[in-house]
């Protein structure tokens, strides 16, 4: 026993070595091992935003009255707007056509007659393709012209507007609303899963087309061998790209850390494993790159975009989506950056999370080795 | 020239039968734009319709109760817990049980009832500041319905002014509406990319690439050849998508499907034109799928899709002309939603078809220069 | 001897039946295929053994077996009283393998290579260290141990497979066919390598191989075909199959060596025959019944005067010693004279399309088809072609021969126009290769060295896309499918995939392809490499019956009996022609003692040798 373990170990260690200078000597690997993720960060971190601001909306102003100049100049103050004034419906609706404008306010010829009857009505037309824009901008103009009517009604009446329930909304772990606090958990899982999945589903696949695999095998090297050294150095790049993200969370987009970075690490550590698994799992069952590639895709890649919360709310999709959602490892891991960031260490959600990682890691590399025979048929 | 023909026809053969044949690759080509189509779907939607929320009501009055009762009325929103204490806020939201908790001061009902401004607190757990924001919208919806037909049962006056709001294109506003045609580029760009770049990997790392420049092609025979069947399976991978989007989430076609097809033809030529000009500079199927990845995860980002082009800052927003996905998706929307016409969508026309005819002749030098 | 003889057996087989599905067979009612049938067999301690057969005889499939790399369907099998089925790691600890196709790390070095097995092998410390200098001096690739090895030639990766194999010093060694693709220098090498450890170790050797001169060394021969042993035991009682039948034919003067083999080859009586150092060997068959000592050379010479229907008719006849190969095909010959229609064994046999008997070789010179004057062809620094002329005339057989990486596959590549030549003319079918590539492309086919028509892609669906690849259409482009499709016996497989197609198969499909469009010149980069004997012979016969209807064939080979084939050889080494010219002048180009060499492999080697100890020479003084 004691003259087998350093044999092992001597093997692994030419292996792992093998798969290191493979890795570096392909620049396509370092393209998504390191060059990925940097240009992700740069994306997440200047270019994406959901925040509306600079709404283009064209403003038509059939009656001239004091009271409608009003109300439209409360348009051209908000942030979110970027006012373009037309003349005519017929204008404003060729324009909302070719898609120059986002939405159309518009204030109809009786609108100040009506108004001081508290029958005015300001028509909001949007640009409804782009749903979600769509519904933040209908938020938008309508809490500006309630805005605007209450004061008007304030100083016109002098008395007070009535009894109304007012929202002070507060936005636990990100007060200042800044998308960045969710867009960095996401970036991360991201690239784990890049790292992860993408590379190991191609290194088995490669060795398979290349025949490499049936020379190798007749020696005293096990099967959990060739996979363990398989896994050793594209684990070190995934952890290359977290550093890489941690850092850039931390000084690029200052994202609080409010949870234990060395918990952050272990999860990380588990949910690459969960990756690598799967990665190596897809490579030994295709044997052929091409298929690989669109398999860890649709199971990997799509998912952690798609299905793990990072984007869409798990919770409103429909039960048989959300029962797919469970059995991939992007939600867990989601909701863990989520926590361990922007909550803290808080062990009711951080246990139950890792140890769904921990349980898929063991099953998927017990799967893998049982898959990866040192056979060729 | 006829004879050039000949030739590509035969090559255009060749790579459909030897992409098609292989059950495995026809599965991984054809079943994949389906089930991702149909899961996305339903995953890549903004509207929320599962809201669990806590309440924590210190008034207990008949005021609170009918806002309260509008919420659970909603379908949106569902109490999950009842609080007596302000301090199991914390581990309630902690731990993700709810993503809201709405709480009443004391004093709520008189203060409406004296005509003055009465507070509830909403707190929202942040940790996806985008889904809290949403959540936080459809409660001030609802809270504004609750002071309006407060205001009419308690004789007060109508507000001076309403807001008549109508969504064109998408009454209803349903993000599926937004994503599924999206789709139709996003989905099949990836594919069509790959599935070209690693077809001339394949080759040379199988050397029938050498036999194929024996014969009499020419290179520009070998590019027309390689591409077309790749435009082809993209266009019969947009033809699922658009049966899924029809047929299933029964989302109304209003455009022309000559147009539709036009444009998606134009995008798919420039996707691989992409994926050409990559497997130009590849030497194995490896670098080809990585490449394509490093590729493929801008163009996705910056194509408007997930977050707003008019959002990113201006050089991104320039770089995202240089990117057929973002034409491709605003053509999708248009023709499919919008019914616009050939002539509506020049703008996004001659961009893609520049796309096309830069990356393919790159690709026919890089070919040139590959045999000195 | 170190070897307890009473050991255990190295392998012992019983019953081994083995049987694989074939795919994309589509039509095809046979999707089975059986690769071992019933095989039994013991492998003795310390034996040297070789595995012979025609393609597709199993000889893999078994080795592999014993490699643990694939479970049989039926039969018990053990690796020194080792069952490979239930443990095979155990097996796999003991020996060391050689695949057919060593999947070298092309991203490593030599040097990393070698150091990956050799760690895996747990080969350590000093005896890594004594060890390396040997391999590396054997392989020759001492000085480039820190190129890629996706650079080497392919002769030159194989040594390296090679090498990395024989890192270890395991029980039993298996090698599927090792010298494949390597030149007649390093086989020697490798073989006096193969043979000391197992005199000096006692190694056991199981190797298969396409070479019946290395079979012939070993100390027992185990004779595959059709996955049933044919034949075992010490290469004298294959060898003695062809005793008293193996005799040696001169042709007419002016009548070239391969006419008189084709025409004897055409004898139903003749098993065999051969070109060889300007004579031509031949077998006659033993269906012959058992003859008296003098009627067999009766025989002979009745044969081979008749067959060669000459004018000049005067061949002389005389009885020479069997080799191993000769009692290899008579044994083949019985085994397809059993059950097998009337139609011929050979296929080649049926030219009649392809030979036009009226073309002069050798008077007339006729046209040049290709003229290469001066070319150069340099990597960075290197230069793997060094100013290399030649021409080819039309209607016959050039052969370049070469040590690996003497720029053979370089040239060709050039002439090809996959490859753009550093300096100097090329001019293909009259036309300027640099100038006009794709009209140049029109005259010639091309056989790669390696397989390399689309895999996924049936028999017939490769030949269709060629086909139209060249521009034939419609009834041509049916008859001519249909001619390869006859011709090349591929009819009964033109619906199977063809990376799913036996070895000797894939090489006829690539012939196939390339002659479609009836080209003038034929390029073909080692076509032989790994064919078995018989398969070898039928593929002369096709060229020999191309060169006579008109075809130009420029070909590499290691098998340097096959140059007996060509009509002019030229020698390259380290990208420079060190002798060219007929055979028989190159034979006497050697510097065997003043007198020509005997064989063309006695003739390479010399050739070579000297040219290298020169090169030495002048390095050391300058």
């Amino acid at each position: 026993m004691m003259a087998v373990i350093p044999a092992g170990l001597r093997r692994v260690e030419a292996l792992v070595r093998k798969e290191t200078w493979q890795l570096l000597r392909d620049p396509s690997s370092i393209a998504i091992g390191i060059v990925m993720p940097l240009v992700l960060i740069l994306l997440f971190g200047f270019a994406l935003s959901l925040d509306v601001k600079g709404v283009r909306i064209a403003v038509v102003l059939e009656d001239s009255s004091p009271t409608a100049m009003e109300l439209s100049a409360g348009f051209n103050l908000s942030p979110y707007f970027a006012v373009q004034p037309v003349k005519s419906m017929t204008a404003a609706e060729t324009l909302m056509r070719r898609h120059r404008v986002d939405g159309i306010v518009r204030l109809l010829p009786d609108f100040s007659r009506r108004s001081s009857r508290n029958d005015a009505e300001a028509q909001i037309l949007v640009y409804g393709t782009d749903a979600n824009q769509a519904r933040i901008i209908e938020g938008y103009a309508g809490s500006a012209l309630g805005q605007q009517a209450l004061r008007r009604a304030g100083e016109g009446r002098g008395d007070a507007t009535g009894g109304h329930a007012v929202v002070r909304s507060r936005l636990w772990f990100n007060e200042a609303n800044d998308s960045h606090y969710f867009l960095v958990p996401g970036l991360i899982v991201l690239i784990m899963t890049l790292i992860g999945s993408l590379l190991t589903a191609l290194v088995m696949a490669r060795e398979w087309e290349r025949g490499t695999l049936e020379a190798l095998f007749v020696t005293p090297v096990r099967a959990g061998e060739i996979l363990l050294a398989k896994m050793v150095p594209y684990f070190v790049l995934g952890m290359i790209g977290l550093a890489l993200c941690l850092i850039a969370a931390r000084f690029l987009f200052q994202v609080p850390f409010r949870g234990s970075v060395l918990i952050l690490i272990a999860v990380s550590m588990l949910y690459l494993l969960v990756a690598l698994a799967i990665g190596l799992l897809i490579s030994s069952l295709t044997r052929n790159q091409f298929v690989a590639s669109m398999a860890t895709l649709l199971v990997t890649f799509l998912p952690a975009v798609f299905l793990s919360g990072f984007m869409f709310d798990l919770r409103s999709m429909p039960v048989a989506v959300q029962m797919i959602s469970f059995a991939l490892p992007g939600r867990y891991y989601v909701s863990l950056l989520q926590t361990l960031f922007l909550a803290g260490d808080i062990w009711a959600v951080i246990l139950p999370d890792a140890g769904v990682l921990a349980a898929m890691a063991c099953v998927l590399l017990v799967l893998t080795r049982l898959v990866a025979t040192k056979k060729l048929d | 020239m006829t004879a050039s023909v000949r030739r590509i026809l035969a090559l255009i053969r060749k790579e459909l039968l030897a992409v098609l044949k292989d059950p495995r690759s026809r599965v991984s080509l054809f079943l994949p734009p389906i089930l991702q189509c149909l899961i996305f779907g339903y995953a890549a939607t903004y509207d929320l319709n599962h809201v669990p929320y806590a309440v924590l009501d210190q008034d207990h009055s008949a005021a609170s109760g009918e806002l309260l009762a509008a919420l659970d009325g909603s379908g949106v929103f569902q109490r999950v817990a009842v609080l007596s204490r302000a301090d199991d806020i914390k581990t309630l939201i902690d731990q993700g049980r709810a993503l809201l908790v709405i709480q009443f001061g004391q004093d709520f009902e008189r203060r409406l009832a004296a005509g003055g401004a009465a507070e509830l607190q909403v707190i929202a757990d942040g940790r996806n500041s985008n889904t809290a924001g949403t959540a936080l919208s459809y409660v001030g919806t609802i809270v504004d319905r609750f002071n309006t037909s407060w205001a009419a049962d308690h004789g007060d006056a109508r507000a001076p002014v309403r807001a008549a709001m109508r969504a064109w294109y998408n009454a209803n506003l349903e993000t599926r509406w937004y994503m599924v045609p999206a789709l139709i580029g996003t989905l099949t760009l990836l594919q069509t990319m790959l599935l070209t770049a690693m077809s001339v990997a394949r080759e040379r790392e199988q050397g029938t690439f050498d036999q194929l420049l024996v014969t009499p092609f020419r290179p520009f025979e070998i590019i027309v050849g390689k591409a077309l069947p790749s435009v082809l399976i993209g266009l019969i991978q947009a033809t699922l998508i658009l049966l899924v989007a029809q047929l299933w989430f029964h989302i109304p076609f209003v455009g022309s499907y000559l147009v539709l097809y036009g444009g998606l033809t134009l995008f798919l030529l420039a996707a691989v034109g992409i994926g050409l000009m990559l497997s130009a500079v590849v030497a194995t199927m490896q670098q080809a799928v990585l490449y394509a990845f490093v590729i493929i995860m801008p163009l996705s980002l910056l194509s408007g899709l997930t977050t707003p082009i008019s959002n990113m800052p201006v050089a991104f927003q320039t770089l995202t002309l240089l990117n057929p996905l973002r034409y491709a998706i605003d053509i999708a929307h248009r023709v499919y939603l919008e019914g616009a016409d050939l002539t509506d969508l020049i703008p996004d026309l001659w961009p893609m078809a520049l796309i096309a005819a830069g990356t393919l002749s790159v690709t026919a030098w890089l070919f040139r220069r590959g045999f000195e | 001897m170190i070897v307890a003889a009473d050991g255990p057996p190295a392998v012992a087989g019983r019953g081994l039946r083995k049987t694989f599905r074939r795919k994309g067979g589509r039509g095809l009612g046979d999707g089975l295929v059986t690769a071992l049938d019933d095989i039994s067999f013991v492998v003795p301690p310390g034996a040297l053994v070789a595995l012979v057969g025609p393609d597709g005889a199993g000889k893999t499939t078994l080795i592999r077996a014993i490699a643990g790399l694939i479970a049989c369907d039926a039969g018990t099998l053990t690796v020194m009283g080792i069952d490979v089925a239930t443990d095979s790691q155990a097996v796999q600890d003991r020996i060391a393998y050689m695949p057919q196709r060593f999947g070298l790390y092309e991203d490593l070095s030599v040097q990393e290579n070698l150091d990956l097995y050799a760690d895996l092998h747990g080969v350590t410390g000093a005896i890594r260290a004594a060890l390396y200098p040997r391999l590396l001096g054997m392989t020759a690739l001492a000085p480039f141990t820190r190129r890629l090895a996706g650079r080497l030639s392919g002769g030159m990766k194989q040594k390296l497979g090679l090498a990395c194999t024989l890192v270890s010093t395991p029980s039993l060694l298996l090698l599927d066919e090792p010298t494949v693709g390597v030149d007649p220098l390093s086989r020697r090498e490798l073989w006096e390598i193969i043979v000391r450890l197992v005199r000096d170790q006692g190694l056991t050797v199981l190797l298969s191989t396409a070479y019946l001169d290395e079979a012939e060394r070993c100390d027992q021969v185990f004779v595959l075909h059709e996955g049933r042993i044919l034949a075992e035991g010490p290469p004298s009682a294959v060898t003695g199959r062809a005793a008293d039948r193996t005799f040696q034919a001169e042709p007419a003067p002016g009548q070239a060596a391969r006419i008189l083999q084709s025409r004897l080859l055409d004898d139903p009586r003749i098993v065999d025959a051969v070109p060889e150092a300007g004579q031509v060997r031949f077998v006659i068959s033993d269906v012959i019944p058992d003859p008296a000592p003098d009627v067999i050379p009766a025989i002979a010479t009745t044969v081979a005067t008749t067959v060669a229907t000459s004018p000049l008719a005067g061949v002389s006849i005389t009885a020479v010693a069997p080799r191993f190969e000769d009692g290899f095909m008579v044994l083949l010959r019985q085994q397809d004279a059993v059950p097998e229609t009337p139609t011929p064994a050979n296929p080649a046999r049926d030219r009649s399309d392809l030979l036009v008997e009226s073309v002069p070789s050798g008077d007339d010179p006729g046209p040049m088809m290709i003229e290469v004057h001066d070319l150069v062809r340099k990597f960075g620094v290197f230069t793997a072609v060094d100013h290399v002329s030649f021409a080819v005339a039309r209607g016959t057989i050039f052969g370049l021969l070469g040590p690996n990486g003497a720029g053979k596959t370089t040239t060709f590549r050039m002439l090809c126009g996959l490859l753009s030549a550093t300096a100097g003319t090329l001019r293909v079918a009259g036309l300027d290769v640099r100038a006009v590539r794709a009209a140049a492309r029109q005259h010639f086919g091309y056989v790669a060295q390696k397989f390399s028509l689309y895999g996924q892609l049936s028999v017939a669906e490769n030949l269709d896309f060629f086909a139209s690849a060249y521009g034939l259409q419609g009834r041509r482009k049916r008859e001519r499918i249909d001619w390869a499709l006859h011709h090349f016996e591929l009819r009964s497989l033109m619906h199977l995939a063809s990376g799913q197609l036996p070895g000797g198969f894939k090489q006829r499909l690539a012939m196939a392809v390339a002659l479609l469009h009836e080209p003038e010149i034929l390029f073909l980069d080692e076509p032989t490499s790994g064919a078995d004997p018989r398969a070898r012979r039928a593929f002369w016969q096709r060229i020999t019956g191309l060169a006579a209807a008109g075809v130009t064939v420029v070909v590499t080979t290691h098998f340097m009996e096959e140059a007996e084939y060509c009509d002019h050889v030229a020698i390259l080494d380290a990208g420079r022609i060190l002798a060219a010219g007929t055979p028989a002048s190159v034979r006497a180009q050697a510097p065997a003692d003043g007198r020509g060499a005997a064989t063309m492999d006695d003739a390479f080697v010399a050739i070579v040798e000297q040219a290298r100890a020169r090169e030495r020479a002048a390095g050391g003084t300058s």
